[in-house]
């Protein structure tokens, strides 16, 4: 995780788009001065960077099955449940599928893993908007082949 | 069975916590109802998971600000009922269904 430029997902692990689900890695950073003030003496990630993270890996997802046309804004964050706390230097296993694609929205859900311990889930609407800038779309291009987005799902203009 | 529009103002009412009874079909989702577009995307999901279908919401807008529509047609409920048994009727005669 690169907590200072909000990009909370460092792998993407497996990119089905004939399934529309995908699976990230999110390495929680041992040290960072987050943790000193939440909370001093017991530090734990917030419950809204953990939603961001389930976001972003959703929008992964959404970038991989829209082959880069458009960009998930997020919109809608339902059912936010943090079922455990997550320390630093923890890993988060993130998976996360396409409930439905809708007119211009999709629906999506994520959940995210320590191990096999269940830490988080919820339910995320993005809306699908074309990219307003060419030079986002080309950090966006940038930063999937940093995370490792698969190259077969990467467009090629 | 209930109709289309009942269907839909039931939807309404509970996304959007809008009391039934007030809910027409001769009301308009937007002027009428106040539903914004945040909301709107609610309904949208629980329509087109109600009746299996995808409404075309952007190419609706489009025709709205190209002004070859106004949202009387497609926000007045009793013509988004009748838009909804247009898809489901078109999914139903498509060769895949």
């Amino acid at each position: 995780m690169q907590l200072d430029y909000f990009i909370l997902i460092d792998r993407i692990i497996d990119l089905n788009l004939e399934a529309k689900t995908i699976t990230v890695e999110a390495q929680v950073p041992p040290t960072h001065t987050i943790f000193e003030g939440h909370f001093p003496g017991f530090p734990i990630m917030p419950g809204v960077l953990l939603t961001e993270a389930m976001a972003q890996s959703c929008g992964w997802l959404l970038l991989g099955v829209m082959k880069f046309e458009r960009m998930p804004f997020l919109a809608m964050v339902k059912e936010a449940k943090m079922r455990g706390f997550v320390s630093p230097g923890q890993l988060l296993t993130i998976e996360a599928k396409i409930e439905h694609e809708g007119s211009g929205f999709a629906v999506t859900s994520a959940k995210a893993r320590v191990g096999k311990e269940l830490k988080c889930s919820a339910e995320i609407t993005f809306r699908l908007i074309p990219f307003p800038d060419p030079a986002f779309r080309v950090h966006m291009d940038a930063v999937a082949n940093k995370i490792g987005f698969p190259l077969q799902a990467m467009p090629h203009d | 069975m209930s109709s289309t529009f009942d269907q839909i103002a039931n939807i309404i009412a509970e996304t959007c916590d809008i009391p039934r009874d007030t809910i027409t079909p001769e009301s308009h989702a937007i002027d009428d109802l106040g539903i914004d577009s945040l909301d709107f995307l609610d309904i949208a999901f629980a329509i087109d998971k109600a009746f299996g279908i995808k409404m075309p919401l952007e190419k609706w807008t489009q025709e709205v600000n190209d002004g070859k529509a106004t949202t009387e047609q497609y926000f007045v409920l009793k013509n988004l009922a009748a838009r909804i048994d247009e898809l489901v009727a078109a999914k139903n005669a498509s060769p895949g269904a």
